[in-house]
């Protein structure tokens, strides 16, 4: 429990410097807002003047405590270019990239956990062999090319799905999730192959161990000490990998929505930066590193409460 | 089934709807026929999804001057003025229904249509005329909102009927600026979009889409479709394959190369009214002899640019006119420098250049110009000319090229704020503050000047030649071409008409079929 | 420390060589000038005169991938060799003394990794803009913290180690113990991070040109022609396809070396 709290407090601090890196790393970046809000003819009197609306012209350290404290608070504060808060920016777009990031974890999960035992388990057959082979390939294969490829098989040629008509969520959660199914198959698949690939390896090399000598002798055949003895232990480092690799998909999730004209926070986030419509960037990049720190936090609290043994460590 | 339709000619001048107020024509001009063939009969209502390349400008301002073409096309369906383009190329009345000019062509006084109503439901008065105008001119804070009024001298309303501009200085073309919108009384674009106009906005969600729905209480004849969706595809390969798989229903300005992988969709083609050209800067050192930049037009092949970088869809220029305007084209000027490296080399060796090195800035935002330039990178490399691209956003490429002109050449497309000889020639003169190229020439200047001052149309047609034969001997610039642009749309899509003015998508006319 | 037994070594190596052998060479000669027009062989299939056929400029698409796969091994190399080379510096010196730097830097390093890699260069490249040089600068940086810390792990293992005990009672100086005695023990480890990390960077830079931000014409790379030939995949399949197998095999052979370096080959 003592650990716990322990690491809760790390996690808020992590937290605290997530936010402050990022908004100081958005105050360091050459290109003033207010040059890029006022267009090529501007005078320094409605500069001065833009700069005061925004607020921009207290000290750094008042702005950010008070961003901070209107953002915990449900407060996002109001985009510089739109004429909107960033709440309504964002609206819709959050949800979209956060189902297609689930899905797409989902989809790894499910799909890698039985894969990299049946890989291990026709270790020495063509199919775990062969498989094995396409696995190595499917590692290499980058997001958003398998992205281009599913597009021209799936929706072109078989025309499993029509690209570039997403429906949003609230106008059909099921045709949106059909829709979705596509881009997060192209998050997945690599995603897939790294996850098998660890398994497969945590196995194998769990079947070294001594407890697993043991188990043959008491009569039990492979397949029974993979599943009966080696696989719980096998799969801890793997949930250590599968919480943290959520991450990487949000972060090809952002990608592959340009690929399959998906709404999401993608194109906003390079749209704003460019724009220097740091308000929407700054929310956007706080909200993926939080769920990133939260989730490595949940990964490690999980580990624990898995195998204890860790806790000695 | 592929189909070509070429769009009208756009013969029809800008002059000859200036004179006049237009004769009383109070509606809009009808649909022309559907395309012949075309799949089947006409729906009104349903919804339509319309591709478009960039969001809209952040402001939806109708009156800011700095609103890219993208976002003034769109506010057209939801803006009017006191006078519109019509698909013709001629001036209509619009919230105006009628409107006269004194004979020193300094006073315009206009009468109010009468129930024209904004989107909000209120009746359009004079105070809301009053309103916009002052605003658009910026009367009272002296920085006009919209630069073309920047002529205004007052606006009056002497009773609920009539509105009466007064000008500073005498214009006939005046009328052309009357497009200025018209907003309520008191409102704040920014804050909440109001027009008159036959679609009404709703919703936008940035970098997302934007949604229109048709004004039922439009005055005129209105929109057929319900409600349209601009949805925002800013990758031109991705805006092609929604097109190709039916996300989309139509899109406007795909250039001949997008076009090449569209199959089963209808292609209106139509010329995209700039003049693309490698623009060199007069004042660059090996660029002031004449004999250099005559040897870059020899060295480039402008026909091999058409068909490698826009597939063959293009019409070819030999100097600063667009091919719109049909009155003022000299044909023979494209026959001034063919093709021959040889003649290239020998010019270049003629004004004492070794070895001729410059960087051609371009907007990486148009990928028809970095592919242009690209194209001509090689042509001059055949002939021992090193050219490099430097590619900028097209901020920096305002600032550093137009404006600040700090570049040794670039390709761009130049395009004119109306269809008259001015928009395209004016910018060459010695003093004009738009001669980004440094362009200098005593006699252009001269037979410049003489044109604008000679009444006779014909003369001064003669007049507007000679500069743009000035223009291409002194080879100010290697000119290349006017690039087609295609509206494509699904069979089932019809009604769509370019205009001849500049930064029109009418989507009233725009149906769905059966 | 290369075990030439081991397959995935092997196959790791064999991919990457070859690779490396067909830049090497097109860095002299490639069977067409990369950069020729020719308006009349638009868009050719491949066939014997042109291996991959041709782009909608009717340039050599097998001379265009070697080109392109050289920029972005020059990409990846010039990366991360910043991000080694800065990485040793600030991990080794971290440490080796340890003390407060150290804590606060590994505290830095850890909310550093809360941002995910790729979305941070996405976010670092649109406000610096593209182009070959930013990019480079860009992912070097972003390497620092990853070699920084397998480096300091490194370091501090090494340093509990008797050699360096004995160097220190000869009274060798610190920067001859860091730099001279131990960095040649963690070489080991550390190649197995470098392949990875060219793996990243190879990865990173197709990402990025492809959505426009990367490199930018004329300058060649994987991503932009993978980009450029989206527009034509149904004419020209064979355009995106040779690109994205350029891509694909550098990655593999990276990823397989690592492995048989004895890194878990996790990107």
């Amino acid at each position: 429990m003592r650990t716990v709290l322990r690491k809760t407090g790390v996690l808020i601090l992590t937290l605290l410097l997530v936010t402050l890196f990022a908004f100081l790393a958005f105050e360091l970046i050459p290109g003033d807002p207010t040059t890029m809000l006022l267009g090529s003819d501007y005078t320094p009197e409605r500069a001065a003047a833009l700069r005061e609306s925004l607020g921009l012209d207290r000290s750094v350290a008042v702005r950010y405590l008070d961003w901070l404290v209107s953002f915990v608070t449900g407060d996002m504060g109001r985009s510089y270019t739109y004429s909107m808060s960033v709440r309504e920016v964002l609206r819709g777009k959050i949800a979209v990239t956060a189902v297609l990031s689930l899905l797409s974890w989902v989809l790894v999960i499910a799909v890698s956990v039985p894969l990299g035992v049946a890989l291990v388990r026709y270790q020495k057959k063509p199919f775990g062999k062969i498989g094995f082979s396409l696995n190595q390939v499917m590692m290499a294969m980058p997001p958003f090319f398998l992205g281009i490829l599913l597009t021209y098989l799936f929706g072109i040629l078989l025309k499993l799905f029509t690209p570039g008509k997403f429906v949003p969520l609230s106008e059909g959660p099921g045709r949106s999730l059909a829709y979705l199914f596509f881009p997060a198959l192209a998050i997945s698949l690599p995603k897939i192959a790294k996850t098998v690939k660890l398994l497969r390896a945590s196995i194998l090399s769990e079947m070294q161990r001594e407890y697993v000598l043991t188990a043959y002798s008491r009569g039990n055949s492979r397949w029974m000490v993979i599943k009966n003895h080696v696989f719980r232990n096998a799969l801890l480092p793997v949930v250590t990998y599968l919480a943290m690799s959520l991450a990487d998909i949000v972060a090809s999730s952002i990608i592959v929505e340009q690929v399959f004209v998906v709404p999401g926070l993608g194109r906003l986030l390079v749209a704003s930066i460019s724009n220097r419509d740091y308000p929407v960037a700054l929310c956007i990049v706080v909200m993926i590193a939080s769920v990133v720190v939260v989730m490595n936090y949940l990964a490690d609290i999980l580990t624990q409460a898995i195998d204890p043994r860790v806790r000695l460590s | 089934m592929k189909k070509r339709i070429l769009s009208l000619v756009l013969a029809v001048l800008m002059t000859a709807a200036l004179c006049g107020c237009g004769g009383g024509k109070s509606e809009p001009a009808q649909p022309t026929a559907t395309p012949e063939g075309s799949a089947g009969e006409k729906l009104t209502g349903g919804e339509i999804t319309v591709g478009i390349a960039a969001d809209l400008d952040t402001s939806l301002d109708p009156h800011a001057s700095s609103s890219s073409a993208g976002t003034r096309e769109v506010l057209f369906n939801i803006f009017e003025g006191l006078m519109k383009p019509d698909a013709n190329g001629n001036l209509i009345p619009a919230i105006a229904e009628d409107c006269t000019v004194n004979e020193a062509a300094d006073a315009y006084t206009y009468t109010l249509r009468q129930g024209v109503r904004f989107h909000n439901g209120k009746t359009v008065t004079v105070g809301d005329v009053v309103y916009s105008l002052t605003r658009a001119a910026g009367l009272e804070t002296g920085e006009p909102l919209m630069t073309e009024l920047k002529g205004v001298a007052s606006v009056e309303a002497p009773d609920d009927r009539t509105i009466v501009v007064r000008l500073k200085a005498p214009d006939a073309e005046f009328n052309a600026y009357m497009y200025a919108a018209i907003i309520p009384e008191g409102n704040d674009p920014a804050a909440e979009v109001v027009g008159t106009g036959p679609f009404r906005f709703v919703s936008r969600a940035p970098q997302e889409n934007v949604v229109l729905e048709k004004f039922a209480d439009y005055w005129g004849e209105g929109a057929i479709a319900d409600k349209v969706t601009l949805k925002v595809i800013p990758d031109p390969q991705t805006l092609v394959l929604s097109l190709r798989s039916g996300a989309v229903d139509m899109t406007n300005h795909l250039t001949g190369s997008q076009i090449a992988d569209l199959e089963g969709l209808t292609l209106i083609e139509g010329g995209s009214n700039i003049i693309q050209a490698l623009y060199l800067n007069n004042d660059f050192e090996p660029f002031r002899d004449v004999r250099v930049r005559q040897a870059l037009c020899c060295a480039v092949d402008r026909q091999a640019v058409i068909d490698l970088a826009s597939e063959g869809h293009g019409t070819p220029l030999g100097s600063s006119m667009i091919p719109a305007i049909e009155k003022y084209n000299v044909p023979e000027l494209l026959e001034l420098y063919k093709p021959d490296p040889e003649k290239a080399k020998a010019l270049l060796k003629e004004a004492g250049v070794e070895k001729l090195r410059f960087s051609i800035t371009v907007p990486s935002s148009y990928p028809m110009h970095v592919d242009a330039a690209q194209v001509i990178v090689e042509q001059l490399r055949a002939v021992g000319i090193e050219a490099e691209i430097k590619l900028v956003e097209w901020a920096a490429w305002y600032d550093e090229v137009y404006k600040g002109r700090k570049f040794e050449a670039t390709v761009v497309g130049m395009d004119t704020h109306s269809l008259a000889a001015s928009g395209c020639l004016a910018r060459f003169q010695s003093e004009n503050g738009k001669n980004f190229i440094n362009f200098s020439d005593a006699e252009y200047d001269e037979t410049y000047a003489k044109a604008m001052a000679t009444v006779d149309e014909a003369e001064q047609t003669e007049l507007f030649k000679r500069c743009e034969t000035i223009l291409a001997e002194k080879a100010a610039n290697v000119y290349l071409q006017d690039p087609s642009s295609f509206a494509a749309m699904q069979t089932n899509i019809g009604g769509f008409r370019f205009y001849p003015a500049l930064y029109v998508m009418d989507l009233a006319t725009v149906y769905r079929m059966s | 420390m290369f075990d030439l037994k081991n397959k995935t070594f092997r196959a790791g190596a064999v991919i990457t060589l070859v690779m490396l052998l067909i830049i090497t060479v097109g860095v002299f000669w490639t069977p067409y000038d990369p950069n020729a027009m020719d308006a009349a062989g638009k868009m050719a299939a491949p066939g014997p005169r042109h291996l991959f056929g041709t782009d909608n400029f009717g340039r050599d698409i097998f001379s265009r991938v070697v080109q392109g796969a050289g920029a972005t091994f020059f990409i990846a190399l010039c990366s991360v060799s910043i991000g080694l080379a800065a990485g040793l510096l600030v991990g080794g010196l971290t440490g080796y003394y340890g003390g407060w730097v150290d804590e606060l830097l590994m505290r830095l390093n850890d909310t550093l990794t809360a941002f995910p890699s790729l979305l941070l260069a996405l976010v670092l490249i649109a406000v610096f803009q593209g182009g070959k040089y930013n990019i480079i600068l860009v992912l070097g940086v972003l390497f620092i913290p990853t070699f920084a810390r397998i480096v300091r792990m490194e370091v501090a293992r090494q340093k509990a180690l008797d050699y360096v005990a004995n160097a220190r009672l000869m009274g060798v100086g610190d920067m001859r113990i860091l730099f001279v005695h131990i960095m040649p023990n963690i070489w080991p480890v550390l190649l197995s991070a470098v392949a990875i990390g060219f793996n990243n960077a190879v990865l990173a830079e197709a990402s990025m040109s492809y959505l426009g931000l990367g490199v930018q014409p004329p300058d060649p790379s994987l991503g932009r022609m993978l980009n450029e030939a989206q527009g034509y995949l149904l004419r020209a399949p064979w355009y995106a396809l040779s690109a994205g197998a350029a891509i694909i095999l550098l990655v593999l052979g990276f990823g397989l070396l690592s492995e048989g370096l004895g890194g878990d080959g996790r990107a």
